[in-house]
């Protein structure tokens, strides 16, 4: 007999509920697989200083000690359930939230569950090569803190398909393991979690803003009318501001390791900046336009029917729905989006329940810019003039309006020829990126930090900066 | 007419009953002279079964229909010695006039739809009788015979039309209502009568219909005979018909008993049949359940079990179960279709059924399961089989699941939920198609259907079922509950008139018949047709017949 409560730390009864023991039973062994084979390069016999949840309580969700990461307990927690819960948007708003999938939404929230399941396991496997190139024991630490977080979360997303979804949403568990990002046959389904995380710039600018688009879409599911699903991303939400933490915290100290070499040699010369083997501002803000701009992609067209029968049908609300004040019905209110007349751009009411999309996306802008203006906070510390911006809603978009179309970063229409001849001063080139990919090296004394990023102003776990949070046997 | 309320088929409060008995009849007479039985329709003008409309001229509604139905079960039952029908009139000059106008332009779509149906089942039933039963049909056509009324000559094996220089055979559906002869009234034209198409286009142009010789030329009729040897004629070719037929001479009938049925809140429960209502999830549980034992495997007992003999007894039931839910359950869209009891009885009873399928009651009990399961083929509702430890898909009975449009079969952990074949999946139960369910299945290749009949009397899991093709799905104890709910839910919620077309295409394989083109084509036009403002709207043909304004056409072609 296998006791499940240990292997598996959850509050979902598992001990008591063969359905989901003989799902996981087969599905458990083919993650360990794809863990093994997909999981952070070479790392399974190290000793890494983890955050485990053992329960959703204070006390239990962050529980800190040595791992090894194949033995790290993924376990299944949702939020605790609010007996009386009751849907609190669209057609059915009013009737008790449901415990069981309905029958007539299955199939779209099955797609919505292996939607957002699927960029868990695919930002791992993006993310595999980095743990070679880590500037510092912590940033390794945080590094597999993400992934195995991002590993927990497939679990829950694995959870709902499991126990909610029958022999479809078995077989949906295993193409989750089956799928591998930048894999042209069979690649991971949002083309952004097919991109390469080549370096560690480009893992704190996705940390920040690409796991950011993944707090947005938790939150709105955490709205969901389906109660597990809604408990589910509730909790997930929790672990994710940790990845964005990352993220925010990770770009914030190269900000500052510039700006130190700036106010040494007072320059701000990007050759002599890149000479002393640090990575210019003006690189670092096209990294953000480049992840910024792939990101939006992620909300999908400014007009959406499919996001407005989600809402309609209580599948998916807005980003914090319950502290919204109108009717939660959208029937007849309007929302403001941008739209191109031949070559202006310019401002169109259209009906609000068809701009959910684009809604969320300015609810996540908003979030974006906050973290931005804390990142502007370094340099104006140092004294130096620079400022990072967001581009524009229509820079360098694949999807919605404004695909085929060129944008500059501070919104002007340009022609096919203007942009050839412009791109490369805000987006990264090939030489901008073999510059950065030059300076990845591996930096894993306890305490040391590779030349291009400041030490963090504090530990894991009021641990200190130069405690030894992997250990390598 | 405008004033009047619309007839609604759903109206609780006076739900349609499909049973009834000669004593009752209010339309027809039956009477017997020796190996001749004479249906003669002489209906009550104030005999409608909705009010609004009077039934003029011969006309009638769906009330007429149920009599005339119950009469051919007690000439197939009831009256062994039978062995030619002669339908006729009671009223001058007019033999029939066919389905009531004022009744179809008071009704709602669904009734409409539903009676003609019904309507087409029965006449399917007269050819059925026709081709299984020894049963040969003459129609007496002793006045004007119009729309419905030659739509029932036609389902007959002959007809006669008499002379009086005025008396005319007659489809003015078209040109009168906007509408099409859709009780098979076009297509028997065709597929039965072979009239050539430029005469079928202008005899269903034109609303005075054809008479005497050119009536005979065309096809439309098989003899024109003068208002005085009018008698006589008949007499003889009910005769002569009746000398065609295998019916016993010497048999005596078996009475068929009044249906017993308690109706409470939450359904019909009959002896072999209970039907449970689900309004909320919008389902109807349709529970077939076995004999307690085989019965009797002779003839003598088969006969002195008579009505109550299970298989009959059975079909009686289901077949009352699915008219009163197809008439009075229009929101119902899913049965769910399942079974109990002990399927070794159901198979020795499918044994006797083919060891004495030769004697005339053995043959009309198997006529009886045939056309009460057409009758599930054609209902426009959502079937899903399900079969759970304790059912008994066997032989039979397993052809409800076959007729169903999904079966779901446990693959339970005891191993105690089986399926079976029997010869009675094999050919004494073709669908209106002309194939067996099994071989509509398999598009009648020939690999799975040998694969299967191989398998024969043997009880069968869920993976033998699942490997011979006839498990939809085997969800295990763990996956049951919440498979069979996912599935009732999501079909609930699809749109019922798409369902409805999606079924109607989907279960009938690739073999086409008159019946199936009946149902198919022609009723798929004229429910159309039905739907069409030119028909239906204020200033539809349908809607403005007998009030003398013209109606206004749309003349866009569609």
């Amino acid at each position: 007999m296998i006791d499940y409560n240990e292997r598996i730390p959850n509050n979902v009864n598992l001990s008591g509920n063969r359905t989901l023991q003989r799902a996981l039973e087969h599905w458990q062994p083919s993650f360990l697989q794809w863990w093994d084979d997909m999981g952070p390069d070479g790392s399974t016999n190290y000793d890494v200083y983890l955050r485990t949840a053992t329960s959703v309580d204070p006390k239990g969700w962050a529980h800190f000690d040595y791992v090894k990461m194949p033995d790290y307990r993924w376990g299944i927690f949702l939020a605790p359930q609010d007996g009386e819960r009751k849907i609190h948007f669209g057609e059915h708003m009013g009737e008790p939230a449901w415990q069981e999938v309905p029958g007539e939404y299955r199939s779209t929230l099955r797609r919505i569950i292996v939607t957002q399941g699927d960029t868990e396991p695919a930002s791992v496997e993006q993310q595999r090569h980095l743990g070679l190139t880590a500037p510092s024991l912590y940033d390794l630490r945080n590094l597999f803190q993400v992934n195995v977080e991002e590993g927990r979360h497939l679990w829950a997303m694995v959870y709902l398909l499991h126990a909610h979804f029958g022999r479809d949403g078995r077989e949906e568990g295993e193409a989750l393991l089956e799928r591998r990002s930048g894999d042209a046959d069979n690649p991971r389904i949002l083309t952004a979690f097919n991109e390469k995380t080549p370096d560690w710039l480009s893992f704190f600018m996705f940390t920040f803003i690409t796991d950011r688009d993944g707090k947005f879409q938790l939150a709105s599911l955490a709205e969901s009318a389906f109660d597990p699903l809604a408990r589910t991303c509730r909790f997930m939400l929790t672990e994710e501001a940790h990845h964005m933490f990352v993220g925010e915290s990770g770009v914030a100290r190269i900000i500052q390791r510039t700006c130190e070499v700036m106010q040494q040699l007072r320059t701000d010369d990007p050759a002599k900046l890149r000479a002393a083997g640090v990575i210019d501002l003006p690189t670092l803000q096209k990294y953000l336009n480049f992840h910024y701009s792939v990101t939006s992609d992620l909300y999908g067209a400014e007009v959406s029917s499919n996001a407005a029968t989600y809402y309609t049908t209580g599948l998916k609300g807005r980003f914090e729905e319950g502290k919204l004040d109108d009717d939660h019905r959208l029937q007849d209110s309007h929302y403001t989006i941008l739209d191109v007349e031949g070559d202006r751009i310019l401002e169109r009411q259209v009906p609000a329940l068809s701009a959910l999309n684009d809604r969320l996306r300015d609810d996540w802008i908003r979030d974006v810019q906050s973290g931005v203006d804390r990142w502007n906070r370094v340099p104006a510390k140092y004294g130096i003039d620079f400022r990072f911006t967001l581009p524009h809603k229509g820079f360098h978009r694949r999807i919605g309006i404004f695909t085929d179309l060129h944008v500059s970063p501070d919104g002007r229409m340009l022609s096919e020829a203007e942009w050839t001849h412009q791109h490369h001063h805000w987006l990264p080139t090939e030489d901008d990126r073999l510059y950065v990919h030059s300076l990845m090296g591996r930096c894993l004394e306890p305490g040391k930090f590779a030349n291009w990023i400041a030490p963090p102003a504090r530990g894991i776990n009021n641990q200190p900066v130069d405690f030894e949070y992997v250990r390598f046997n | 007419m405008d004033a009047m309320t619309r007839t609604e088929p759903t109206d609780r409060s006076k739900p349609v009953d499909f049973r009834t008995e000669p004593a009752r009849y209010r339309h027809w007479r039956l009477s017997f002279e020796g190996d001749v039985a004479t249906l003669t329709l002489d209906i009550d003008e104030e005999g409608g079964i909705r009010p609004g409309y009077q039934l003029k001229l011969n006309s009638y509604d769906l009330g007429v229909d149920i009599e005339l139905a119950d009469a051919l079960q007690r000439i197939r039952f009831e009256h062994p010695e039978v062995r030619s029908v002669v339908f006729t009139s009671a009223k001058p000059k007019i033999f029939c006039s066919g389905a009531n106008i004022y009744m179809l332009g008071l009704s709602s779509h669904a009734w409409k739809v539903n009676f003609c149906k019904f309507t087409n089942e029965t006449r399917n039933g007269i050819e059925d009788a026709s081709r299984h039963s020894g049963l040969k049909f003459l129609a007496a056509c002793n006045g004007t015979t119009a729309g419905g009324g030659y739509e029932l000559a036609l389902a007959c094996d002959e007809i006669v039309l008499v002379d009086d220089r005025n008396s005319a055979v007659a489809l003015p559906e078209v040109p009168l209502l906007g509408v099409l002869p859709g009780t098979g009234g076009l297509t028997r034209v065709t597929d039965k009568r072979r009239v050539r198409r430029d005469h079928a286009d202008i005899f269903c142009t034109i609303s005075e219909g054809v008479r005497g010789k050119r009536a005979k030329d065309w096809r439309l009729v098989d003899e024109v005979v003068r208002a005085q040897q009018f008698p006589e004629y008949i007499a003889q070719r009910a005769s002569a018909l009746a000398a065609l037929s295998d019916r016993p001479t010497n048999a005596s009938g078996i009475a068929l008993t009044p249906l017993e049925r308690t109706d409470h809140a939450g359904g019909y429960r009959y002896r072999h049949v209970d039907v449970a209502l689900d309004d909320r999830a919008r389902t109807a549980t349709i529970t077939v359940r076995a004999p307690t034992e085989a019965g009797p495997g002779d003839i003598a007992g088969i006969e002195a079990a008579g009505a109550n003999w299970w298989p009959l007894q059975m079909a009686r039931e289901l077949d009352d179960a699915i008219l009163t839910l197809r008439t009075n359950h229009l929101d119902l869209g899913l049965w769910l279709l399942r079974t109990e009891g002990d399927a070794q009885a159901v198979l020795a009873i499918d044994a006797v059924l083919e060891a004495q399928r030769g004697h005339w009651f053995v043959r009309e009990t198997i006529g009886m399961l045939r056309r009460t399961l057409a009758r599930l083929d054609v209902s426009s509702r959502s079937l899903f089989a399900l079969a759970e430890p304790g059912a008994c898909f066997a032989g039979t009975l397993l052809e409800l699941a076959l007729a169903a449009d999904r079966f779901y079969l446990r693959d339970s952990e005891d191993g105690d939920n089986h399926i079976a074949l029997s010869a009675m999946n094999f050919g004494p139960l073709p669908t209106v198609a002309g194939l067996t369910r099994l071989a509509a299945r398999f598009y009648d290749e020939e690999g799975p259907i040998a694969t299967a009949r191989a398998r024969c009397g043997e009880a069968l899991d869920p993976a033998a079922a699942d490997a011979l093709g006839l498990a939809t799905a085997i969800p295990d104890d763990l996956d049951w509950d919440d498979e069979i709910r996912i599935a009732i839910e999501e079909r609930v919620a699809l749109s019922p008139d798409a369902l409805t077309g999606l079924e109607a295409n989907l279960r009938f394989g690739t073999a086409e018949t008159m019946e199936t083109r009946i149902f198919g084509r022609l009723s798929a036009w004229q429910n159309w047709i039905f739907n069409r403002p030119n028909a239906v709207g204020p200033e539809g043909a349908l809607k403005l017949f007998g009030s003398g304004r013209k109606a206004q056409f749309d003349w866009k072609r569609v």
